[in-house]
């Protein structure tokens, strides 16, 4: 009897997964907001939002 | 630029200079290697989630501090503080393990608080005032035994001592005194369960 290979296997399934567009978004807010001063030997964190 | 054909380098250092779309590009570029990576070991989309944005703000605080030594591999970086991070998340749920409550089982009809709720309370001290006005009924001797073995929680032995009768006979008065006590209990009709 012929067997049908439809499903699609674990390992495909795995490669299709991406991150929610949110969590993309959220990630190029963050790097644009995050501003690092540099002083001296010290470094600043500002989160300019 | 041609963000496109540009390689991760170029990219890198790019944003370095202040492109913020050359992160972009570099994100959408991984983005399925590194999210796949990171779902492969959790299994879990939320978890998955959490640990790629993790990932990236790690990505982007080390790349502004400019703390990043170029080695043309920057995948393999990135690929290396997910999985740092999956090892963290391990480690925090197998100090507090995560129940997930879905259809079949739900994690709150196995545990409880353990405490009675106000009618359950109310029913505990009906019967136990009732039992003190029952006990009231019993003989001198057996009420004696009885308030010292239950209420004050008195061994046979010091029972013994403290009435002056031998142990066996204080056993007798206890026996007799809970036989006494479902008779009366029969005789008023009381139910005393909770």
């Amino acid at each position: 009897m012929k067997h049908l290979y439809t499903k699609t296997s674990k390992g495909e399934q795995l490669n299709k997964l991406n991150p929610k567009k949110e969590t993309l978004q959220f990630l190029l807010n963050y790097s644009k907001a995050l501003r690092i001063t540099k002083y001296k030997q010290l470094s600043f964190e500002t989160i300019l939002n | 630029m041609d963000y496109i054909k540009a390689t991760d380098a170029a990219l890198v250092q790019e944003y370095i200079q202040g492109n913020e779309n050359a992160l972009s590009t570099l994100i959408n570029r991984h983005q399925q290697r590194i999210y796949s990576f990171i779902y492969s070991k959790v299994f879990d989309k939320d978890v998955s989630e959490d640990v790629f944005q993790d990932t990236f703000i790690k990505v982007i605080n080390t790349l502004k501090r400019g703390k990043y030594n170029e080695e043309g591999k920057f995948l393999p970086w990135v690929m290396r503080i997910a999985h740092n991070l999956v090892i963290d998340h391990f480690r925090r749920n197998k100090r507090m393990p995560m129940f997930e409550n879905n259809g079949d089982f739900n994690i709150f009809s196995v545990l409880s608080d353990g405490d009675l709720n106000i009618e359950k309370q109310i029913i505990k001290d009906q019967i136990e005032s009732d039992v003190q006005e029952l006990i009231k009924e019993l003989p001198e001797d057996q009420l004696e035994v009885l308030t010292m073995r239950i209420y004050k929680d008195m061994s046979f032995k010091e029972i013994s001592e403290s009435t002056g009768v031998s142990i066996n006979t204080a056993l007798g008065r206890m026996r007799y005194a809970l036989i006494n006590l479902r008779k009366l209990i029969e005789k008023h009709n009381l139910i005393l369960t909770n």
